[in-house]
């Protein structure tokens, strides 16, 4: 049953299914007996990517019943680390890299390029959610500035062509974060 | 061509899986060590290398496992430090995705000289495609019995997982990286009690870059004492370094410690030059930490003499007219680069990265992005520029991890060597204002006319 969180957006129910529960014991059993809160961030971000790309409250609570340890410590781990979002993402969430090597290859053009295009700037999500922007600090593709990164994958030596082709391309519906696609 | 221990296969086909790997010459270090070594041994060979940490700070790494407590009953771990994240960076990265089994192999024989049974890969949390990489490549290993239960026969058993980070610059420094592998944010703890007595679930622990680690598999194949005739001095070896900026081919390149910088920067073999019709105004040679070099300064010391790629020659002259070779994360700017919007976008970095900890890193950070946000944008006054150089001295030896530090040097060398850049900024702000790139390149020329 789809529940009202605590930014007022609607979620299905939060619960893992069976093969992703399985995976949560095999992530808890690579840790010494008592030291199951190792398993942390491994499954937070095995929750972003199952609930929506963001960690909702009750999403963290849920993490938190796994490993039997208080929300609390769930949350200050989750506000600390900064690819976990707190907020709604639109379903393609794009990372520019904005640091030195990036910013001496063309980053900022890119990213105003892309803000320009989508009409929406850096931290913001388009009406029709399909595209997030955010700015991250150096994801170590120094020399193959500028780039970005879409779900699991870079996308390097970025130029305004490429980043129509990949706005066209990933804003299709079958869009999924966990594929490469070659641009 | 020069001599490659690391990337010596990086081009034979398919040199990523087990089978591939082990055809050309893989894991032979790991039936050496376990069949015909005892673990101290292999520490022996470590030592006699002369291997200095790949991470950044070069500390000996067989010293560092000497100091492992191997007389308390608790279990022993090795951490590697795959939280690649100093800008200018991605030599680990390049290793990782491309040779995994190397990793693995220098996993292997370094656990089980240390006593380890479960050992750990930190790596960042952006890497994401390279969790698999590796841990395809562990499945690979375990199937073929080199890892798992009495590997090889030896009675020896380890297990290797891998466990992302989550985006943290601090968490590559050993203790964060500690916190945040228990499940907590990456606040650095206070030393002592150093790792190699008290570190992950309070046992005693070595921490190792991937570099570092995949580094032990030539030292135990071909020997320390031959390892240690590679390179200079000191620095003895190879070293990955990782080349980016206004360079025709950055990228990853091996190199033996000692090669000349010229070389490296200009020859075809490695960057292959600035981009055609610029010249290089400056270097910073080892991740963004360390203090950048002028031109001038880079090619040669204070005393003229030419600077080699080695941990001595690059910091030759100290922080006032040397550098560091740290991560070997090499970053060239041509003439075209504005050096105070360089050091605003670095300074933004570490404010954004400081733990919050310590006060002089959480404000200090803060602030200097600050002071240098008003004068890259054409508000800034002469004070402010001393004020930075202030505001560094405070953060220096005053927190508990070296982000402190990585966060001023950036601040103090910038102005130490292009102060008259930065009085510009505050002597023409309608010029920096609104072309922050434009003026950078004749704004000696200008400055002159002025001071006339």
């Amino acid at each position: 049953m789809p529940t009202a969180n605590t930014m007022g957006t609607v979620q299905s129910e939060i619960k893992f299914s069976e093969e992703k529960l399985k995976k949560v014991q095999e992530i808890i059993s690579r840790y010494p007996e008592g030291r199951q809160k190792s398993a942390l961030l491994p499954i937070l971000h095995l929750a972003q990517r199952e609930f929506d790309g963001w960690l909702s409250v009750p999403v963290m609570d849920y993490v938190a019943s796994l490993l039997n340890i208080k929300p609390i410590e769930v949350y200050e781990v989750a506000t600390f680390y900064t690819m976990f979002n707190l907020k709604p993402v639109g379903k393609c969430l794009i990372e520019f890299c904005r640091t030195g090597p990036c910013m001496h290859n063309r980053a900022d053009q890119i990213i105003d390029y892309t803000e320009k295009k989508l009409g929406i700037k850096v931290g913001e999500t388009t009406p029709d959610n399909k595209f997030s922007l955010k700015a991250v600090e150096c994801l170590g593709a120094c020399g193959y500035a500028p780039m970005a990164q879409i779900g699991k994958f870079y996308y390097e030596h970025l130029t305004e062509e490429k980043m129509d082709k990949i706005i066209t391309r990933l804003g299709q519906e079958d869009f999924n974060p966990d594929n490469k696609y070659e641009i | 061509m020069a001599r490659k221990l690391l990337l010596e296969n990086i081009n034979v086909p398919g040199i990523k899986s087990f089978d591939v790997y082990r055809a050309n010459g893989g894991y032979r270090s790991v039936e050496k060590a376990l069949k015909t070594m005892s673990p101290d041994d292999v520490m022996e060979e470590v030592k006699k290398s002369g291997l200095r940490g790949r991470g950044g700070a070069g500390f000996p790494t067989g010293m560092k496992w000497s100091f492992l407590d191997r007389k308390s009953d608790k279990p022993r771990y090795l951490v590697c430090n795959a939280d690649e994240s100093e800008p200018g960076t991605f030599k680990d990265r390049f290793l990782m995705e491309y040779i995994p089994h190397i990793l693995i192999e220098g996993l292997i024989v370094s656990s089980y000289s240390l006593g380890s049974n479960s050992t750990y890969i930190y790596i960042r949390g952006e890497y994401r495609w390279i969790v698999d990489i590796l841990e395809n490549a562990i499945a690979e290993a375990k199937h073929n019995g080199f890892l798992g239960k009495n590997i090889l026969g030896s009675g020896y058993d380890l297990e290797i997982y891998v466990q992302p980070g989550g985006g943290a610059y601090i968490c590559g420094e050993e203790t964060a990286l500690i916190e945040s592998l228990e499940g907590k944010r990456g606040n650095p703890r206070m030393k002592p009690p150093f790792p190699a007595i008290s570190g992950l679930y309070n046992c005693p622990t070595v921490v190792n870059n991937v570099e570092t680690l995949a580094t032990v598999v030539p030292i135990i194949n071909m020997g320390g004492d031959e390892y240690a005739k590679i390179g200079v001095g000191r620095s003895t070896g190879t070293k990955l370094i990782s080349a980016c900026g206004h360079m025709n081919k950055p990228g990853v390149y091996e190199i033996e410690l000692g090669l000349p910088v010229d070389e490296f920067l200009n020859s075809d073999e490695y960057c292959g030059g600035i981009r055609a019709g610029h010249t290089l105004k400056a270097v910073v040679p080892g991740g963004s930490s360390v203090p950048i070099l002028p031109a001038e300064l880079f090619y040669k010391t204070k005393e003229g003499v030419a600077r080699l790629m080695s941990y001595e020659s690059l910091s030759e002259g100290g922080f006032a007219s040397g550098s560091m070779l740290g991560s070997g994360g090499f970053i060239a700017m041509d003439e075209t680069t504005c050096i105070v919007r360089n050091l605003w976008n670095f300074t933004r970095f570490y404010h954004h990265e400081s733990c919050g900890q310590c006060s002089p890193c959480r404000e200090g950070t803060g602030w200097m992005e600050k002071v240098l946000h008003r004068l890259e944008h054409g508000h800034g006054s002469m004070s402010d520029i001393d004020l930075l150089v202030d505001i560094a001295k405070k953060i220096e030896g005053n927190t508990i991890c070296p982000l402190g530090d990585a966060a001023a040097w950036p601040v103090a060398s910038h102005i130490r060597h292009f102060r008259e850049e930065f009085e510009y900024h505050v002597k023409f702000p309608e010029k920096v204002a609104h072309s922050p790139f434009a003026h950078s390149a004749d704004y000696k020329r200008e400055l002159n006319t002025v001071l006339q």
